[in-house]
């Protein structure tokens, strides 16, 4: 049985309420390392987008299949990270076969994502309880969250990017200019995105 | 030597301030300094066993394949402190909660495996280790020094100044990143200074 109310408040709640970057901290290396421009911002909002998917329903499948019945989650860590890399590796070479123009556009992010602690960090999640239902992450659902927090990352990651093309222009003090201003930068949009905490699906729905 | 790696590992490289590695956790759990410091020990104590191994197998290791093999040494021991933590300190585990697995994403420790342990000696390379961390463990705790102060106005979970309503937004994401980005200013600050005074 598919729950559309929790498919909707996991999509909410993934984009704006617990967004991986400005909530959770989750993948900052390549919010700070790839927003100089918007053109790789996107290159590399999309990369995630598809990597998160394809390893969201990856895991949860050998999670509930294989360690969960064996009794041996306690592999968990090693398991899913050997998964993610093999993941990413794949995808590269299958994309470079069938799909050049999207390799080119995606190629020199993918390696990167291995050491995205957000991959990672998505994984870990849908291996616990989902907190709109109180059960755990079915497929669909965990599908959704890995989609949907790439959305809310490539958000976060084009918001910064635009903003740092025009904080380029600026005239910055010595000892702000680069990063310590990007993490300014960051820190409002994070105050921003804190006034979704407002919107309380948890209680709504779960009750 | 020691005193050149010491300097080495809390000023000039510094992981977190200087080299800007490592920052989901360091931002993540420096709600309070039990945490900052916790997470700090936890990443050295990893950091140290991977870069000795490492650094003992550095020649079995075919060069196409290192970065999975690096990546598989640092999760089992990832998955040893796991436990551990679970065992002994389940309230620190339960704090630090996805962060613990997360360690073997940590980009020093890979960038460390990487730069260091896979060209030097065993001893040399857990002495590395061991500075590397002690500076990730300090700059953790000046960010989650000032962020519980701030925060929730506590040390160590005693009340720090009577009669100041603390500003919860410190211990939420943005004071994470406001907090960092002063941090960094400063330490920046204070090198150009030091530079300027040499030229």
């Amino acid at each position: 049985m598919i729950n559309i109310a929790s498919l909707i408040g996991i999509s909410i709640s993934a984009i704006f309420i617990n967004n991986f970057v400005l909530s959770r901290f989750l993948g900052l290396c390549p919010f700070f390392g790839v927003s100089k421009k918007l053109s790789s911002a996107t290159g590399m909002g999309m990369a995630v987008i598809f990597v998160m998917a394809i390893a969201s329903s990856f895991t949860w499948v050998i999670n509930s299949y294989i360690l969960e019945p064996f009794g041996i989650s306690y592999l968990q860590t090693i398991v899913f990270i050997l998964v993610i890399a093999a993941l990413v590796q794949l995808v590269e070479m299958a994309l470079q076969k069938y799909s050049p123009t999207l390799y080119e556009a995606l190629g020199i992010y993918l390696p990167l994502i291995t050491t995205n602690c957000a991959v990672l960090g998505v994984a870990l999640i849908n291996t616990g309880l989902n907190p709109l239902t109180g059960q755990p992450f079915t497929f669909i659902e965990s599908l959704l969250n890995g989609v949907m927090s790439g959305i809310g990352f490539m958000l976060a990651l084009i918001l910064m990017a635009g903003l740092r093309e025009k904080l380029e222009l600026s005239n910055i003090p010595k000892t702000l200019d680069g990063l310590p201003i990007s993490f300014i930068t960051a820190g409002l949009m994070a105050l921003a995105f804190l006034g979704f905490a407002g919107l309380n699906f948890f209680s709504s729905i779960g009750g | 030597m020691i005193k050149e790696e010491l300097k080495r590992g809390i000023i000039t490289e510094n992981p977190t301030l200087v080299l800007v590695l490592g920052l989901c956790p360091s931002l993540a759990t420096s709600t309070s300094i039990q945490n900052g410091i916790g997470m700090g020990l936890t990443a050295t104590f990893i950091l140290t066993c991977s870069n000795a191994i490492i650094s003992l197998v550095r020649k079995l290791i075919p060069d196409k394949v290192r970065i999975p093999c690096y990546i598989v040494i640092i999760a089992a021991f990832v998955s040893i402190v796991q436990l551990l933590l679970k065992a002994y300190l389940p309230a620190l585990d339960k704090q630090l909660g996805i962060f613990v697995p997360l360690i073997v994403v940590n980009c020093i420790i890979l960038g460390r495996a990487e730069a260091y342990a896979s060209k030097n000696g065993v001893f040399k390379s857990i002495i590395d280790g061991l500075v590397i961390g002690l500076g990730f463990t300090i700059s953790l705790g000046i960010l989650s020094f000032i962020r519980e102060i701030l925060g929730s106005n506590k040390l160590l979970g005693l009340k720090f100044f009577p009669g100041y309503e603390p500003m919860t937004v410190f211990i939420l994401a943005p004071g994470g990143f406001f907090t960092i980005a002063f941090v960094m200013a400063i330490v920046r600050y204070l090198g150009n200074r030091k530079k300027g005074a040499k030229a």
